[in-house]
């Protein structure tokens, strides 16, 4: 007589990978002591050469951030930060002032993005990406900085752009996320240490990708970085960002801030593979990823695009959104967001149509195994001048296993009779049925697993750059591994 | 203002003349229940919009007209009758006259062996068992003051049987006509259709006019389909533009049943249409489908519920609006699906097309979800005709009107193209263009 | 070709097959009948390896293997199909990259080539003509959006496709209209082979006006009540089961 094995999913046989990207690198490193002060805002804006009037503007955000309050309305729950303890500036000890060329970078930084898979060294980057790499506090190195200043592009570290492009950036700054904008957005606004600038002139069209990767590595860092993009009348640019940290038991703070602006006929778009450490597979440790991300299509016929995949960090609240200003401008928005174990999305995004013909699309892919929790937020307002106006939103959610959550919250707000809304909703549960169905045709397990959550997702993956699009699955699959159970 | 006392006192007259007709006779075992439905009705009065369910739908009109019983409608010949029937090869016709049977309209024509067709009073009698067994058992008197009045005032109406493993091949066609009479007339069409396992039907209700006049239609029809069946139903209203119709569609699905039903509408001052599917047992499919078209001071309410009760059912809505002058439009779509309904998988779409800026739609979705495993999709749009594809009309030549008739007609046709009954089809399509030409 | 003995399988502790005998030679076709909840359903899943089934007892052999050994996609590489009551949706994934998938795998296990995407596409064409059905299905996401007949139908295809020795298919004539059961039943009549013996479960006798069975079995609180030819399906039709299930009960009686 034989017997077949009862009721344990075949999933929960699933051997759980580590975190691959969860090294430390041992470098000298230039730290301030734990704590937030004005004075700690001098000194960051000291060692960055800063002009006068960008500390003035960190030191008016701080002032009106101790004003302000933690917001809770997010469908999150962490225990409270302690924000004196958060060392709010590490960079790597760097020979002399800063290195002229790569030959003068730490060779074990070097060492660090190779490990990560971002080779710095030009010749060896992947065709057509140019990198900005940025470790905790600063920028060590970017990439094909000539080659795309011949055509007049400013692809640089934003401490370099505030020096040397002091003008520029005075006038976009805090020009789609004002300094008071929300609590997390104006704590970056005092200390940001730095994050990438970009400046496409003019009818020129970037000729490579775009790249900058994120890396925490110092202990009880926060990493609070600014990225700021311009795409002038007619150009194009398509930015892509990475993210990743050590393991580490204590929860580390992110509190990025990206601006974007795009003037008449411009179009940039936007994508990020977050891969924040999450924390164990018990919940502990991890990053939290709170991030203000808002883009401006300024111009009539302008058009941003965000892609997000975001698999990583114990907490993620962001809200990549669109301000349709220009008439006849496009935002878009396309998000996988991942939840195992005990982590927590709150995402979404805001699309504020206020110019005549403009039209937003939203597609978002929530997934939730093991203890995941996933929320989506979104909201389209359609202004009282914006005649025309069209938004398509299609929200997916998808469980894997029965611990795990998925919440939707969709607001709308339409002041003009002539827009045009759609909205789409579906809750579904991968579960043994799905997989059996696959099993049953001859297709193992591992194989079903990855057919079906890439299946649920393909909207959005394809509107990733190719290669991205690749690192994008695999690493959606690798997060996956051990998710029920 | 006609007060609750007032319309309790004339309704009380219609019914005690209908106690004394041939059909108070022919329901005789059907007392009870007219007399509870009449005492609901009573309690709940015409709804008013502080209803939830009637926010959208102001009843006054029906409440504060003095309706008189239908007359009898003598003197419809077969030439009057023509222009409604389907010309579809071996259709079976009944015809009914201000909401009576009349045989000598009918065309029953050649239906398989068992099938049977007919009016509902003379089936009470004939038919007795299986009416009993389910007339008034899906349609409840509990909640809906126009279905406990058509209960109460049931005298006739359409009855429609289809026995164990039967395939009807060609439709069934059930047309009521209404004849104007100087002063204005209510009926109380009450439909009966069963079918048996593993059965096949096709059933066209078509209600329409032979002139204006001011009538009330209070229609309820009642559909079981039987384990395994396949049944598609079509409800066409083109009555005139001061008619007011209220009407309420029961469906009943047994298992692996596969049920769908288009509601159109063209005619009606007021239209009310309230549709209760219930997915009684596993496996049903249910399809939803509606369409209506109107223009300057029409109403047209759509109320869906569907119930999934049971694991494993499908269900589809797909209702489209065209609106013109200052008509309004209401969709209300509630789904419910119950504690154990698992792997229910409902879809919802309800799309309108406001042709003029004074036009208005409110639209509703529902979903409320006990069951934790299941696919549920709503969308909503509400919208005017696209400038852009009007203006790449243009650049090609087309007139401004023709190119917006062109894409109305489009709009529509989505749903036309859902239409199985060919002539119907083409039917419907024509009432399209006409309505659409300028 | 397959052989179960003494089956008994039992879902959260309640026992829902009670011992079912059953051999069914290649190239045969038999009808299992049964009223609701006689354990029909429960028969198919377990053959096909469902996990949420225990077998308390028995065995089952499938061409001398033991059947009950193997994981689910090892028995649909072994040859065992099942056309499902409620076939899934998977969004997302073409049907023809869902059967490309599958059909490799099994010729994997098989020991044969894969096939490229062109062979594979030239082979799945010939095969839509032979169940009628439209190409077009091959690049919709496999069963997303369908009607229950359009699933059913896609279920006959897949079967077409992956060849299977023992094909099981569970109520796929549930909810059909006439046209639709005719496709099927001539789909199942094409694929009838001497080397391939297939399952009907139904509930209604409708089915095999079109499939004429050679064997039809009635299952009746979880064993089967009475074997015969293809005129016990008649015999219900017109006496129902409860007939059948009197005799049983008065059958254990006698035993007792």
């Amino acid at each position: 007589m034989s017997n077949m094995t009862s009721a344990t999913s075949p999933i929960d046989q699933w051997e759980k990978e580590e975190y691959k990207y969860g090294f430390v690198t041992d470098i000298e490193t230039d730290t301030l002591p734990p704590g937030l002060s004005e004075d700690v805002i001098r000194v960051i804006s000291g060692k960055k050469q800063e002009p006068q009037w960008l500390l003035d503007w960190r030191l008016k955000a701080y002032r009106h951030w101790q004003t302000m309050t933690e917001p809770t309305w997010a469908n999150i729950k962490y225990p409270p930060i302690d924000f004196q303890k958060i060392i709010y500036y590490s960079a790597p000890k760097l020979d002399k002032d800063r290195p002229k060329s790569l030959d003068e970078v730490d060779p074990k930084l070097l060492e660090t993005y190779e490990k990560l898979g971002i080779p710095l060294e030009e010749r060896a980057v992947l065709a057509g990406v140019a990198v900005d790499a940025v470790f905790d506090s600063i920028s060590v190195a970017t990439t094909f900085k000539e080659k795309l200043g011949e055509l007049g592009i400013i692809f640089c570290s934003f401490s370099e752009a505030a020096r040397d492009h002091s003008e520029l950036v005075k006038k976009y700054l805090g020009s789609v996320v004002p300094y008071s904008d929300n609590f997390y957005a104006t704590l970056n606004s005092a200390v940001f240490t730095d994050g990438s600038f970009v400046y496409i002139p003019k009818g020129v069209r970037c000729p490579m990708e775009l790249s900058t990767y994120f890396r925490i590595n110092a202990m009880s860092t926060g990493q609070f970085e600014r990225t700021l993009i311009i795409a002038d009348e007619a150009s194009q640019v398509s930015y892509l960002e990475g993210c990743t940290a050590p393991m580490r038991d204590e929860n580390q703070l992110h509190a990025a801030v990206v601006e974007l602006i795009a003037l008449d006929d411009a179009s940039i778009k936007y994508s990020t593979i977050q891969n924040w450490y999450p924390g164990d597979k018990d919940g502990k440790g991890g990053i939290y990823n709170f991030v203000t991300k808002r883009g401006k299509c300024l111009g009539r016929r302008s058009h941003i695009s965000w892609t997000q995949v975001e698999t990583g960090s114990a907490i993620t609240w962001k809200y990549p959104s669109c301000i349709l200003q220009g008439d006849d401008s496009v935002g878009e928005f396309y998000s996988v967001a991942l939840t195992n174990n005990y982590q927590q999305a709150d995402t979404g995004t805001k699309m504020i149509h206020i110019g005549k013909n403009t039209k937003s699309t939203i597609i978002s892919k929530g997934i939730s195994a093991g203890h995941g929790q996933n929320t989506y937020r979104g909201g389209v307002k359609i202004n009282k001048g914006a005649d025309n106006a069209r938004n398509y939103t299609q929200c997916d959610s998808m469980l894997i296993g029965d611990q795990c959550g998925a919440h939707t919250f969709p607001y709308i707000e339409v002041k003009n009779a002539t827009a045009k809304m759609e909205h789409e909703a579906t809750t579904s549960k991968i579960g043994e049925d799905q997989l059996f169905y696959c099993n049953q045709r001859g297709i193992g397990m591992e194989d079903a697993i990855n057919m079906i959550v890439n299946g649920f997702c393909k909207e959005v993956f394809r509107e990733l750059p190719m290669e991205f699009a690749v690192e994008a699955q695999k690493l959606l699959e690798v997060s996956l591994e051990g998710s029920v159970g | 203002m006609v007060g609750l006392k007032d319309i309790s006192d004339t309704y009380r007259s219609h019914l005690a003349r209908v106690e004394k007709s041939d059909a108070g006779d022919a329901f005789r075992w059907l007392h009870p229940l007219r007399e509870a439905a009449f005492a609901r009705f009573c309690e709940l009065g015409f709804p008013s919009v502080r209803d939830e369910e009637w926010r959208f739908t102001n009843t006054a009109p029906i409440a504060n007209t003095a309706f008189a019983p239908a007359p009898s409608g003598e003197g419809v010949d077969a030439d009057q009758v023509a222009p409604f029937t389907l010309r579809e090869p071996g259709a079976h016709r009944i015809v009914f006259v201000n909401g009576r049977f009349v045989p000598a309209l009918s065309a029953a024509g050649s239906l398989p062996g068992g099938v049977i067709l007919g009016g509902l009073c003379d089936a009470a009698r004939e038919h007795r068992l299986i009416v009993e067994a389910h007339l008034g058992q899906y349609a409840t008197i509990e909640n809906h003051a126009f279905s406990a009045l058509n209960t109460a005032m049931l005298e006739d109406g359409a009855f429609v049987y289809v026995p164990k493993g039967t395939v009807v091949d060609a439709p069934i066609h059930l047309l009521f006509l209404s004849v104007a009479d100087a002063a204005p007339w209510v009926a109380h069409p009450r439909n009966l259709i069963v079918t048996e396992t593993s059965s096949q039907a096709t059933i066209v209700e078509t209600y329409a006019a032979l002139d204006g006049g001011v009538q009330f239609t209070n229609a309820v029809t009642e559909i079981v389909a039987g384990e395994n069946t396949v049944i598609d139903h079509y409800r066409v209203g083109c009555e005139s533009t001061e008619a007011f119709h209220v009407g309420a569609l029961h469906l009943h699905l047994r298992r692996s049943s596969t049920l769908t039903s288009h509601s159109i509408i063209f005619g009606g001052a007021l239209v009310r249409n309230d549709i209760h599917a219930n997915l009684a047992e596993e496996d049903c499919e249910c399809t939803l489908n509606g369409l209506y078209m109107i223009e300057g001071t029409q109403h047209v309410d759509n109320h869906l519920v569907i119930d999934h009760a049971k694991p494993h059912c499908r269900s589809w809505e797909y209702f489209k609006g065209i609106l013109d002058g200052k008509s309004r439009g209401v969709f209300s779509g509630r789904i419910n699906v119950h504690e154990n309904a698992q792997k229910t998988d409902a879809k919802q779409t309800n799309m309108s097309l406001l042709l003029s800026d004074h036009a208005q739609v409110q639209s509703k979705p529902q979903l409320e979800i006990f069951a934790d495993d299941v696919k549920c999709t709503h969308g909503a749009t509400i919208g005017q005709l696209d400038d852009e594809a009007v203006f790449y009309l243009r650049s090609r030549g087309i007139k401004r009107e023709d190119a917006r008739s062109l894409l109305t007609f489009a709009f529509a046709g989505e749903n036309l193209n859902k239409i199985r009954v060919a002539s119907l089809r083409a039917q419907l399509e024509q009432h399209v263009r006409i309505k659409l030409s300028p | 070709m397959l052989e179960i003995r003494n089956l008994h399988v039992a879902v959260d502790g309640n026992e829902i097959l009670k011992g079912v005998d059953l051999k069914v030679g290649a190239g045969e076709v038999h009808s299992l009948m049964g009223p609701n909840g006689s354990g029909k359903s429960t028969l198919a899943q377990v053959l096909a390896g469902r996990e949420t089934y225990e077998v308390t007892d028995g065995e089952v052999l499938f061409n001398g293997k033991d059947l009950l050994d193997l994981s689910p996609d090892e028995r649909a590489c072994e040859g065992v199909f099942m056309a499902f009551q409620y076939p899934v949706e998977i969004p997302g994934v073409t049907t023809n990259y869902f059967l490309r998938a599958a059909l490799n795998a099994i010729r994997k296990y098989r020991g044969e080539d894969e096939l490229d995407a062109f062979d594979f596409i030239e082979f799945v064409k010939e095969k839509a003509r032979v169940v009628a059905i439209d190409n077009s299905l091959l690049q919709r996401a496999v069963n997303d959006g369908f009607s229950g007949g359009e699933k059913k139908r896609n279920e006959i295809f897949q079967m077409a496709v992956l060849e299977p020795k023992l094909a099981i298919l569970d109520e796929t004539d549930s909810g059909l209209d006439i046209d639709a059961l005719k496709i099927v039943a001539e789909g199942v009549n094409k694929l009838r082979a001497p080397d391939r013996a297939i399952i009907l479960i139904t509930h209604y006798q409708r089915l095999l006006n079109y499939i004429v069975p050679d064997a039809v079995h009635v299952l009746v609180d979880g064993r089967i009540a009475k074997s015969g030819g293809k005129e016990l399906a008649l015999e219900l039709e017109t006496d129902g089961y409860t007939k059948i299930a009197g005799q049983r009960a008065a059958v254990e009686t006698e035993k007792v």
